[in-house]
């Protein structure tokens, strides 16, 4: 595999949680997303259920994969900052370390600047967590670790229930 | 990259249905939509032209059930077959658990089906990937068109790795589950051995 697999344990989901929630409040937005570079939801606070959010973080990924694309045919590394503003409603959306993306949706209440603040400081302190983790998928990847894996005893039956055979 | 949500108790999967251009990529996952229980399945998402032709990507979250007290999700994209395309492609494969190839029958098209699978190779080596290890299925699509070339000529020439081969048409859902159940039965597979 290209890259390990994203293992995320109790403590540093919650650690993420608090984060963006806290970013959530402090920045007045409406809903604050972290998504992964692939199209996974990690994390949401805010009106969650107003909003699709599978489909938000599949699109999100999709236009950052696509601006990455575009940025490195002008010879730019990344474009770490897309802003869409709409008539109500705003997206900012920014990279957070190497994995994660970060989107903020907000409207009048709140300014362009003040999220453009908080998001500095709230992507430090994820960017750390998610360091934590990507060194812990390698140190584990190279070494054996004495964690037992739930997953190491998947049976055909398992599989041939998910399809309901 | 399999994401594994211990908090929320989730595991995270994306397959990438690849192809040569109207081989029936998207037709897969509108039949899946259409017959998955709308609890369990998410809203399909197609990033298309005017003209229904696959732009930038279709994308469909699937709930599966549970394994082992997790919660298993299928995220399943398709990228768009046309030549031109290939920057997207090569963006969507990124991070992919599994493949599944859609291969077109039809004898005109063997030799865009050929060329597809060196295109993947090639994707998925720039992804970090490769075609010979990733959990990987063979879907011969359209086995209803009076065109298609028989079984065994399309599997000397598209066939690499005795992956699984499963028989097609898409447009009436034969072989669809069977295909999407033989990639994620190697990617988990793939989660119990790593």
């Amino acid at each position: 595999m290209a890259k390990p697999d994203m293992v995320m344990y109790e403590e540093e989901y919650r650690a993420l949680q608090e984060i963006i929630s806290r970013l959530q409040v402090d920045s007045a937005s409406k809903v604050v997303f972290l998504v992964d570079k692939n199209g996974q939801q990690i994390a949401a606070s805010g009106d969650v259920r107003s909003i699709d959010a599978t489909s938000l973080a599949s699109l999100t990924a999709g236009n950052v994969a696509a601006t990455d694309g575009l940025a490195k045919l002008i010879g730019e590394k990344e474009f770490s900052l897309l802003f869409h503003e709409g008539e109500k409603d705003n997206l900012h959306i920014s990279i957070v370390g190497k994995r994660g993306i970060l989107v903020v949706i907000f409207d009048q209440t709140s300014s362009l600047a003040l999220v453009r603040l908080r998001v500095k400081r709230a992507s430090r302190e994820l960017a750390e967590i998610f360091e934590k983790v990507e060194l812990r998928a390698q140190t584990s990847s190279t070494t054996t670790s004495n964690f037992e894996s739930p997953f190491s005893e998947i049976t055909d039956e398992d599989i041939d229930k998910l399809f309901g055979d | 990259m399999t994401f594994i949500n211990y908090a929320s108790r989730e595991i995270n999967c994306k397959i990438v249905y690849y192809g040569p251009g109207l081989c029936g990529k998207t037709t897969n996952i509108q039949w899946i939509h259409e017959q998955a229980n709308p609890e369990k399945r998410g809203k399909l998402v197609s990033l298309a032209t005017e003209t229904d032709r696959t732009l930038f990507f279709d994308f469909l979250p699937l709930d599966m059930g549970t394994v082992k007290g997790f919660k298993v999700r299928f995220h399943l994209y398709t990228v768009p077959g046309q030549v031109f395309y290939d920057a997207s492609r090569k963006l969507i494969l990124r991070g992919c658990d599994g493949v599944i190839f859609v291969a077109d029958s039809q004898r005109p098209r063997l030799e865009a089906n050929i060329e597809s699978i060196a295109n993947l190779a090639t994707n998925l080596k720039d992804n970090g990937f490769d075609i010979r290890t990733i959990p990987y299925v063979l879907q011969l699509n359209k086995r209803d068109m009076p065109t298609a070339a028989p079984i065994q000529e399309m599997e000397e020439l598209l066939r690499f790795r005795n992956e699984p081969m499963i028989e097609a048409v898409a447009s009436r859902g034969v072989g669809v589950i069977d295909t999407l159940k033989a990639c994620a039965r190697q990617i988990l597979m793939e989660l119990q051995r790593s």
